[in-house]
């Protein structure tokens, strides 16, 4: 608190403050631009859910490829790792700009061109990379006696997955999702490379138009509000989780 | 005493004249008020000046040896803006050595605090909101915008400004050109808008975007180089305002009035005329209506 403060005063009194403080903090010119950066900020909010699903199906997938047993499933293994190692290596802005400039380029007949398509791909390509670790950390924290129980009862390896494994796994791993989905809705804003007016890119042409920075801060606001109710909805759904599991038991 | 004075006066006599002699031969009288000492500038006895990199055609010409430099090096003074930039500099009694040339991208141009350039030259339009943040000098060059289309598009038969409307057109963020789009074109899809020209250019190939609309001297490059495939479809008439560009100024930078002078005085005496000639010289597509 003390911290704070000191360094709220520091600013305050700096040389440049007042300057600054008419370059980001320009109320006339938050309340102008507001409206619009809002508006576009629905662009952000679609590509974020729709990319949520593929991403969570497609991650599933991967994570489960790469705990196949067996010598057989060698190649499906080591597909998923090059995959993973590949799109988590390089970096979200050149994936997008790769599919999003690269692949309309080509001039494929029936292959879309829109850039909110390839930036959405772009998204799911490099967060299912992500993701997928994490579900594979969830999946190899479950204690193998468990798998092990459910093959002995009967239950196949895709079965014991299904119903003993994953549903396990997925409660573990709910505070790392959520930070990789924040991560997301944040990288949103990386589309508007390939053209498309998101929230960042409509803040980036009301500064340009008046040389003042105020807009950046109402889309960071904008950001900031929209990742508080999820972070309380996982505390939620964490919390509520914990009550099922000692219900009855020793608290 | 007397023989003493007008020594000294016949040795400052000689000296301003060697000072005259190994500059440039047609150095113009100074400009009253703005003697070179008393500017206000970044390092003292040197022009600093910032410029976007890369540097496009017309804009700025002759290549680059620099490989900072990618496209063009400023400093070789080809190009419009560097040419009249050297010319200001001459009136303010710089040699071409006193010049120096850094790369800026433009969003930092106009971000808060001490800038790094004594001025910035990027095709940078003059607005009144943009006042409020940096000092603009006078206009060193006006105006218009223009599309470019594919040749082979449905786009490169309009020859009206409505008949845009019904087109996915696209720009830099941050220019007027799309400023002018949303505010003139008013498109029923809504624009694209990117972080370089080059990246509009690329989407205007593959078909991401049927027009793109630039400043008119700019499509010299993009139709003859960039995309061979693509035409003006045509200028946009001016509205409103006047467009013009201004150099960029540390706000309150004195500097800047200095420099008004020498821009007037090149405007006056032909010399912006003969370098818009040399350097963007292109007419002839038509204006849409």
């Amino acid at each position: 608190m003390v911290l704070l403060t000191v360094v709220a005063v520091l600013v305050v009194r700096s040389p440049g403050w007042d300057e600054v403080k008419q370059a980001f903090f320009a109320r006339d010119q938050f309340e102008k631009s507001f409206p619009d950066i809002l508006g576009a900020f629905w662009t952000n909010v679609k590509i974020f859910l729709i990319a949520e699903v593929f991403i969570l199906v497609l991650a599933l997938g991967i994570a489960v490829l790469r705990s196949l047993p067996g010598p057989v499933f060698f190649p499906l293994r080591a597909l998923a790792v090059v995959y993973v190692d590949l799109f988590r290596g390089i970096p979200t802005i050149l994936v997008i700009y790769i599919l999003g400039f690269g692949v309309p380029a080509l001039q494929l007949q029936g292959v879309p061109i829109s850039p909110l398509f390839w930036g959405t791909v772009g998204l799911i390509v490099v967060y299912s990379a992500y993701v997928s670790e994490v579900y594979r950390a969830g999946i190899e924290s479950v204690h193998p006696s468990q798998s092990a129980a459910a093959r002995s009862l009967g239950l196949t390896h895709g079965q014991a997955l299904r119903y003993v494994v994953v549903p396990q796994a997925v409660r573990r791993i709910i505070p790392p999702l959520l930070n990789d989905f924040i991560g997301l809705q944040k990288d949103t804003a990386l589309v508007a490379l390939l053209g498309v007016v998101e929230a960042f890119r409509q803040s980036q042409i009301e500064v340009a138009a008046t040389f003042n920075y105020t807009p950046y801060l109402a889309t960071a606001l904008l950001f900031v509000l929209i990742t508080i109710p999820m972070a309380r909805f996982t505390d939620w759904l964490l919390a509520r989780d914990k009550r099922r599991q000692l219900a009855g038991g020793v608290r | 005493m007397r023989t003493v004075l007008v020594g000294l006066a016949l040795a400052a006599f000689a000296l301003a004249v060697t000072a005259t002699a190994t500059g440039d031969p047609a150095t113009p009288a100074a400009i009253p008020g703005c003697a070179k000492g008393s500017l206000n500038l970044l390092n003292d006895g040197k022009l600093t000046l910032g410029t976007d990199n890369p540097a496009f055609n017309p804009w700025f010409a002759g290549g680059s040896k620099d490989k900072d430099w990618e496209l063009n090096d400023p400093s070789n003074g080809k190009g419009y803006e560097p040419a009249v930039a050297y010319e200001i500099a001459k009136r303010l009694g710089f040699t071409r050595a006193q010049v120096t040339w850094d790369a800026v991208p433009f969003l930092r141009s106009f971000a808060p605090g001490k800038k790094p350039f004594d001025w910035y030259m990027a095709q940078v339009s003059v607005a009144p909101a943009r006042k409020k943040a940096v000092t603009f000098s006078a206009s060193y060059y006006n105006v218009n915008q223009a599309v470019v289309g594919l040749k082979a598009a449905p786009i490169s038969k309009v020859r009206s400004l409505a008949g845009l409307k019904r087109y996915k057109l696209g720009a830099q963020v941050g220019t007027t050109s799309y400023a002018y789009i949303t505010k003139f074109i008013r498109p029923s899809q809504s624009p694209a808008v990117y972080d370089s020209n080059a990246d509009a250019v690329a989407a205007l190939k593959n078909k991401q975007i049927d027009g793109l609309v630039v400043d008119f001297p700019s499509t010299g490059y993009i139709t003859a180089v960039q995309v061979p495939t693509s035409s003006v479809v045509g200028r946009l008439p001016q509205q409103g305002a006047q467009e013009v560009f201004g150099l960029v100024f540390q706000k309150g930078n004195s500097l800047a009035n200095c420099v008004n002078k020498a821009i007037r005085a090149l405007r006056s005496d032909g010399t912006l005329r003969r370098l818009d000639a040399r350097w963007l010289g292109k007419t002839g597509a038509p204006i849409l209506k």
